[in-house]
């Protein structure tokens, strides 16, 4: 049994001047005032990875920052699939009894704390450094060869890509701290700037500088009640050229084991934070996962199905796509979103009912897949 | 097909050649070169050389160059194909290519490094 006690998330975009531990810090504060504890209170610390601050020993840089002496430290690198890795070990270490109050945060300066070419190089490199990176592509590249197959065997059109885009930011137009709040149209995404076809500029998530935090406990510490009941994994290769299929990922296998250890199934959920880092990715992840027929996601969208209002709201803070992407954090603002629906917080954005949340991430080129099953408790 | 490593041509040492591997084990066949079988964890897999045919699995045209490098040569095309023998591979190739097309390789170099171009085989 494990309990999200709280949650903190700065804004997404730019923060000029401040460093991969401010933004850690100041999320870490957010959450820990969140879950009305202190800093002598956290005896368990995971945290992710930066590319402008990467240390052998982000963890142990951290605590001593801050002001932390934990009694277990990890540093944890698996890409996108990041954040929800460290919920899934966080749940584990306390079930386990390891530790009572685990914070979890990431944070990076990724947008203003480097040049443009070197985010985009350090990104890359998730490709094979002798047969994939030699070549030139970028990580939207990689993305673009999965969503050109995707889009062959299923006929998935642009269009029924750039759904999801403007999705993502009819959402992030509700949050105040988004990176992009100005509302989009399909016809905005699909004359974007072309980077790695079908991939044009807004079926891309922007890189952003953000940090993000939370704490995972054994006993409740306050009125909030988010169980984490489920969490699995499924890795299935690292490049996407060693992929054994580029329609079928392991986002399928990881969730039926967040699901079976959870005891729900897709009739039992009720919000969605789904990963995004493309719209190609959201589309892939959303139908393997069953929540929209194959070819059909986009349809659903331009449907209403992922509103605010919709049958299953998803990402309500506008996603990657939207509220930004600062790398090991980016997909940990899901489920800061997902607490603030669960707990009733989430103001103009509030759900009618979010009782049961399927989270889901991914890192490398839907190499890495993470799934986690949230509930709303009394 | 019993080439020895030292025979097999293999691009990403700068020769002008696709290298691929099987283990006589188990029959597994893959791309990335291993001194022992993935499939089974055999020792000493045998290089083998492609013939450069296969088929178009999957096309990015990208604009959008990762560095000053490759920008002169931006959009180019970058591929996954299925080589005959049964291994996939990424490379360059023409802009026109398409998924299901039928390829051959040759050789480019650009930036400085050698690396695989398939190009569409001519209807006969």
């Amino acid at each position: 049994m494990s309990y999200i006690t709280g949650v903190g998330l700065t804004p997404y975009g730019k923060h000029p001047g401040r460093s991969t531990l401010d933004l850690m810090s100041e999320a870490a504060t957010a959450a820990l005032a969140d879950a009305q504890l202190e800093r002598r209170d956290v005896d368990g610390l995971l945290c992710g990875y930066s590319t402008t601050y990467p240390h052998l020993m982000l963890s142990t840089v951290f605590a001593e920052h801050y002001g932390l002496t934990p009694t277990y430290a990890h540093a944890m690198l698996l890409g996108g699939a990041t954040g929800f890795g460290m919920v899934m070990l966080a749940h584990h270490l306390a079930e386990a009894g390891v530790a009572r109050n685990i914070l979890v945060v990431a944070g990076e300066n990724r947008l203003t704390g480097q040049g443009r070419d070197s985010a985009v190089q350090a990104l890359a490199q998730v490709g094979s450094p002798v047969y994939e990176v030699p070549l030139g592509p970028i990580i939207p590249a990689y993305y673009g060869l999965v969503a050109s197959r995707y889009m062959f065997e299923f006929g998935t059109t642009e269009e029924d890509l750039a759904e999801l885009a403007v999705l993502m930011r009819r959402h992030a137009s509700m949050h105040p701290g988004a990176q992009f709040k100005d509302r989009i149209s399909v016809a905005d995404v699909l004359a974007s700037k072309p980077i790695a076809s079908p991939l044009k500029l807004l079926d891309c998530c922007p890189v952003s500088d953000g940090g993000v935090a939370f704490v995972i406990s054994r006993d409740r510490t306050n009125d909030f009640g988010v169980r984490i009941i489920g969490t699995g994994q499924a890795h299935t290769h690292q490049h996407v050229t060693a992929a054994p299929s580029l329609t079928q990922f392991g986002a399928a296998a990881s969730a039926a084991l967040a699901q079976s250890a959870a005891g729900t199934n897709l009739q039992d959920l009720r919000y969605l934070a789904i990963y995004d880092s493309f719209t190609i990715t959201l589309t892939i992840l959303l139908e393997e996962l069953g929540l929209a027929p194959r070819g059909q996601a986009g349809q659903r969208a331009r449907e209403g199905y992922f509103n605010q209002d919709g049958e299953l709201p998803l990402n309500t803070h506008g996603g990657l796509l939207s509220y930004g992407h600062c790398g090991a954090g980016g997909a940990m603002a899901h489920l800061v979103e997902t607490h603030l629906q669960m707990t009733g917080r989430a103001g103009p954005r509030q759900v009618r009912d979010a009782a049961v949340a399927l989270l889901h991430g991914d890192g490398g080129v839907l190499s890495s897949h993470v799934s986690l099953v949230l509930e709303a408790v009394r | 097909m019993m080439s020895t490593r030292m025979e097999v041509l293999d691009w990403t040492r700068g020769e002008e050649g696709i290298a691929y591997q099987t283990c006589p084990a188990c029959a597994g066949l893959w791309y990335f070169l291993r001194t022992f079988c993935p499939c089974c964890g055999r020792q000493n897999p045998e290089s083998r050389q492609s013939g450069g045919t296969g088929t178009v699995h999957a096309v990015t045209l990208v604009t959008r160059a990762p560095g000053d490098e490759l920008r002169p040569y931006a959009p180019y095309l970058i591929a996954l194909v299925d080589a005959d023998e049964g291994f996939r591979l990424m490379a360059h190739g023409d802009k026109n290519l398409q998924i299901g097309d039928r390829v051959r390789a040759r050789f480019a170099t650009l930036a400085g490094r050698l690396m695989p171009y398939f190009e569409r085989i001519a209807e006969q």
